[in-house]
């Protein structure tokens, strides 16, 4: 066992040498991807990687401050829509588009968050759902926003290097989800993110703390609206086309279905849950080609769907995993991992 | 000096007098105790304090300023701090991390220092650690070193109420408003909270209000005791004194 010789050590980002030794393993690994896989398999660890700053930034306000939100889709396609237009509109460099956009959705954050103060469950649920699809309907209708047809997005661009290549995109997107990353799991430790858990666990207590709690939840909202923003304007560059009507509803509630089955109030829990959804939901769209099952889910979809069915039995088995690992662990994929890790320290007890 | 005065507290919900009238000067130093049955109105005087109600009439002085509109995290930065009654924790986070949002207004770190910590000479880092300090000389005072990581949900009772009470402490007040202190501890932890509280007056420069129902603990500390029933005051005075008035025999005993 290691004895800690000083405060610092409680609150350091690599706890162990383990730790570090691990953590450099892993970015090596995302380092070292490109040169051995193919365009489209960096397209999916792209779009993973997105996902996981909208998990990381939901999980701050649902699983950390315990607020709610159904709107997130409309978080992200301001940051994406905004990134673009600074670019093309107002010809910003994509260093300052990008954090611009971010800070863009957070003004919107912290205006959603202002509701939050008087709401709470089920009813700030339904305000934010409004406002995810207010966001949508008002992109789709302006003719700034380029309307129903959408926007082309430019290439990400930094001083001279363009990220016009599959491996260039996939640094980019990763460096920055790495960032965020680090920084979320820092802030949860000190004394901000240490504010919102406490509203989340007695609000009156928190109070009595000196924490000002309408402060601190319209933040929560403003920081998550901060990373999905963000991770909206990488989607809009990694996809290179952004229309209005792909931030619909149940983009919102995937964004949910994440932190949950992957764990909340876990940065951890929300990049497992991101890169399981997702993998997920690329992996269902060709599920008749899996083997075995495969022929016997068209024969199924053919019999009780009709012959184009085969999209409801993709959603049944999302479905079906998606409870499936809510029932059986309460704290989703993180929670297994946690229990991973207790077997192999008490191992061979 | 007086650190509290409530003068001509009035508080009714729906139609029933909580408090009617009630005033009490709380000396600055002193161990104060506020006594009656349930329902006497001892509890919504500590919330008319901290700002969770706003009381209808009445004024409460605390250091020569009104805390009456004042919101509860303002009364706390005022140096107000509190403990309850039915133990109001953090319930998922851990003992030590419970005592540190007890010094959330005393530090400063924000958003972007905090997203910040990167090693051992970063603000955010420098910050945590004086300040673990602090709380590690509180936990040690709590003698409750072996809870320091537990999360408190799955703390017993007794424990818990004491991370409340250093929570409390963390927050560095000067005046303590403690509901309940001892209850649903066994005599033995009695006895060791009697010695607590007398121990946290001087050591840690507070003045202290607790409201109580063991009257052995409160006849043992208080320097002066508050009566109330159903809302109205029966007396103020020194433990002597509220131990022979005859209202305080009629409530708690009744008329023969």
């Amino acid at each position: 066992m290691d004895m800690k010789r000083h405060y610092y050590e409680d609150v350091e980002l690599f706890k162990t040498n383990t730790a570090l030794a691990l953590t450099v393993l892993f970015l090596a690994a995302l380092a070292s991807i490109p040169f051995l896989v193919g365009d489209y398999a960096l397209y999916v660890l792209n779009l993973i990687a997105i996902h996981a700053i909208v998990a990381i930034g939901l999980n701050i306000l649902v699983g950390y401050t315990g607020q709610i939100s159904l709107g997130h889709a409309g978080f992200f396609a301001i940051g994406a829509y905004s990134c673009i237009l600074l670019m093309v509109k107002a010809g910003l460099p994509f260093v300052l588009a990008l954090p611009a956009a971010g800070l863009i959705a957070a003004f919107f954050g912290f205006l959603l968050g202002l509701p939050s103060l008087r709401l709470e469950g089920p009813y700030l649920a339904i305000a934010t759902l409004g406002f995810g699809m207010a966001v949508t309907q008002m992109i789709g209708h302006s003719d700034f926003t380029g309307g129903h047809m959408g926007i082309h997005a430019p290439k990400m661009s930094f001083l001279g290097f363009i990220a016009d290549t599959g491996p260039r995109q996939y640094g980019v997107i990763m460096i920055v989800a790495v960032v965020l990353t680090l920084a979320a799991v820092n802030l949860m430790k000190t004394r901000v993110g240490r504010a919102f858990v406490a509203i989340r666990d007695s609000e009156i207590a928190a109070e009595a703390m000196g924490i000002n709690i309408s402060w601190y939840k319209t933040l929560a909202f403003a920081v998550s609206a901060f990373y999905t923003g963000v991770a909206g304007a990488l989607m809009a560059f990694a996809l290179e086309h952004v229309s209005a009507g792909s931030f619909n509803l149940i983009l919102s509630i995937t964004f949910l279905a994440m932190i949950i089955v992957g764990g909340l109030g876990s940065v951890m829990g929300s990049i497992l849950g991101a890169a399981l959804l997702t993998y997920l939901q690329l992996k269902l769209q060709i599920i008749q080609e899996a083997p075995l099952i495969g022929p016997f889910l068209i024969e199924i979809s053919k019999r009780y769907f009709t012959t184009e069915g085969l999209p409801n039995i993709q959603s049944i088995v999302f479905g079906a995993i998606m409870i499936g690992i809510v029932v059986f662990e309460p704290l989703g994929v993180h929670g297994i991992y946690l229990r991973c890790k207790r077997y192999w320290r008490m191992w061979p007890f | 000096m007086a650190l509290l005065s409530i003068e001509d507290l009035w508080i009714s919900f729906g139609g029933i007098a909580a408090l009617s009238g009630v005033s009490m000067v709380v000396e600055k130093g002193k161990i104060f105790s506020i006594i009656g049955p349930n329902g006497a109105g001892k509890t919504t005087i500590f919330n008319c304090v901290t700002g969770i109600y706003r009381p209808h009439k009445g004024r409460i002085l605390f250091n020569g300023q009104d805390l009456i509109g004042k919101r509860p995290h303002q009364t706390a930065r005022m140096g107000v701090a509190r403990t309850f009654q039915n133990i109001e924790l953090f319930a998922h986070l851990s003992t030590m991390d419970n005592l540190l949002l007890g010094r959330h207004m005393h530090m400063r770190t924000g958003i972007l220092t905090g997203a910040l910590l990167l090693g051992k000479h970063s603000p955010a880092a420098k910050e945590e650690s004086a300040h673990r300090e602090r709380v590690e000389r509180i936990i040690e005072f709590l003698e409750i070193e072996s809870a320091r990581n537990v999360p408190v949900a799955a703390l017993p009772y007794g424990t818990r109420k004491l991370v409340e009470l250093g929570r409390a402490l963390a927050m560095e007040p000067t005046l303590l408003l403690l509901d309940e202190p001892s209850a649903g501890m066994n005599q033995e932890e009695k006895r060791d909270m009697m010695f607590w509280i007398r121990d946290i007056r001087d050591d840690f420069d507070v003045s202290i209000v607790m409201v109580e129902h063991d009257m052995n603990l409160v006849m043992t500390v208080s320097d002066e005791i508050l009566a109330l029933n159903f809302g109205v005051k029966l007396i103020q005075g020194m433990p002597e004194e509220v131990r022979n008035h005859p209202g305080v025999l009629e409530a708690y005993l009744g008329r023969d």
